[in-house]
């Protein structure tokens, strides 16, 4: 896996290029949070690059909202293909996260 | 040595073997005409659920350990085994659905569900160790 982290305006963009598995997970828990230690409040990731997430790549993006939440921020995602759309849906994340099609339409609204 | 049309390996316990087994894994899958959804979600999820299992918490990341990987295929499926050296667990007993509201914000307890969702039959059973098996059918 790897990560290319980009700012748009005030949100930072992170594209996750593999697969999010239990392997790497942390990875893309170190690299949000600090940005959030940076300071950054808005953060969306982009699966654009993606192929498969398991458990507790899910489960990294959980924890990761919730601490942007209570740090007054918004974790959001674009980009899922079909599969990663079905994961979502099958674990009913897809309620928990604003989700996109598009990066460019997710950067509208954030 | 594996009879023809099964795949038969063992890893070291540890993480950063998953990806490439499951990959090996999935090529076979390709081979013998598995759906596109089928090779791009069903099996590379289920499996790393099940590799992940057997490396953190039945061998409990426990150095000089194995997990042991068969993958057959007879009949238009693919019968997917993992075995690790831990005492084994009750499947229904540790299966907890992870879409409930109080459940839906944990950080943990989503790969069984999964496994059992992505796949056609999930069982636990000792064989030399403790295994599950994940069958799915070629559709």
């Amino acid at each position: 896996m790897s990560l290319t982290v980009s700012h748009q305006r005030e949100v930072v963009v992170i594209e996750i290029e593999g697969q999010l598995i239990v392997s790497n997970r942390q990875e893309l828990k170190q690299r949000v949070l600090d940005e959030a230690e940076a300071g950054a409040r808005k953060i969306l990731v982009d699966f654009g690059k993606t192929g498969y997430i398991d458990s507790s790549g899910l489960g990294v993006l959980v924890s990761l909202a919730k601490r942007l939440r209570e740090l007054g921020g918004d974790l959001r995602l674009a980009n899922l293909n079909d599969d990663l759309q079905t994961l979502f849906e099958l674990t009913k994340l897809d309620t928990l996260f604003q989700i996109a099609d598009t990066r460019e339409r997710a950067l509208e609204t954030f | 040595m594996a009879a023809p049309g099964v795949l038969d390996l063992r890893i070291p316990s540890d993480v950063q073997h998953i990806e490439g087994i499951v990959a090996q894994v999935v090529r076979r899958c390709a081979e013998h005409r598995f759906a596109g959804r089928q090779l791009t979600l069903n099996v590379p999820v289920a499996l790393t659920e099940a590799l992940s299992n057997a490396i953190l918490r039945g061998n409990g990341e426990g150095g000089g350990k194995e997990v042991r990987i068969r993958a057959e295929f007879v009949d238009g499926q693919v019968v997917l085994e993992v075995e690790d050296e831990g005492g084994g667990f009750d499947l229904a007993e540790c299966t907890s659905d992870p879409t409930t509201a109080e459940n839906l914000e944990r950080e943990d307890g989503r790969g069984l569900y999964l496994m059992q969702a992505l796949m056609d039959r999930v069982e636990r059973f000792r064989g030399s160790g403790n295994v599950v098996r994940l069958t799915l059918i070629r559709r």
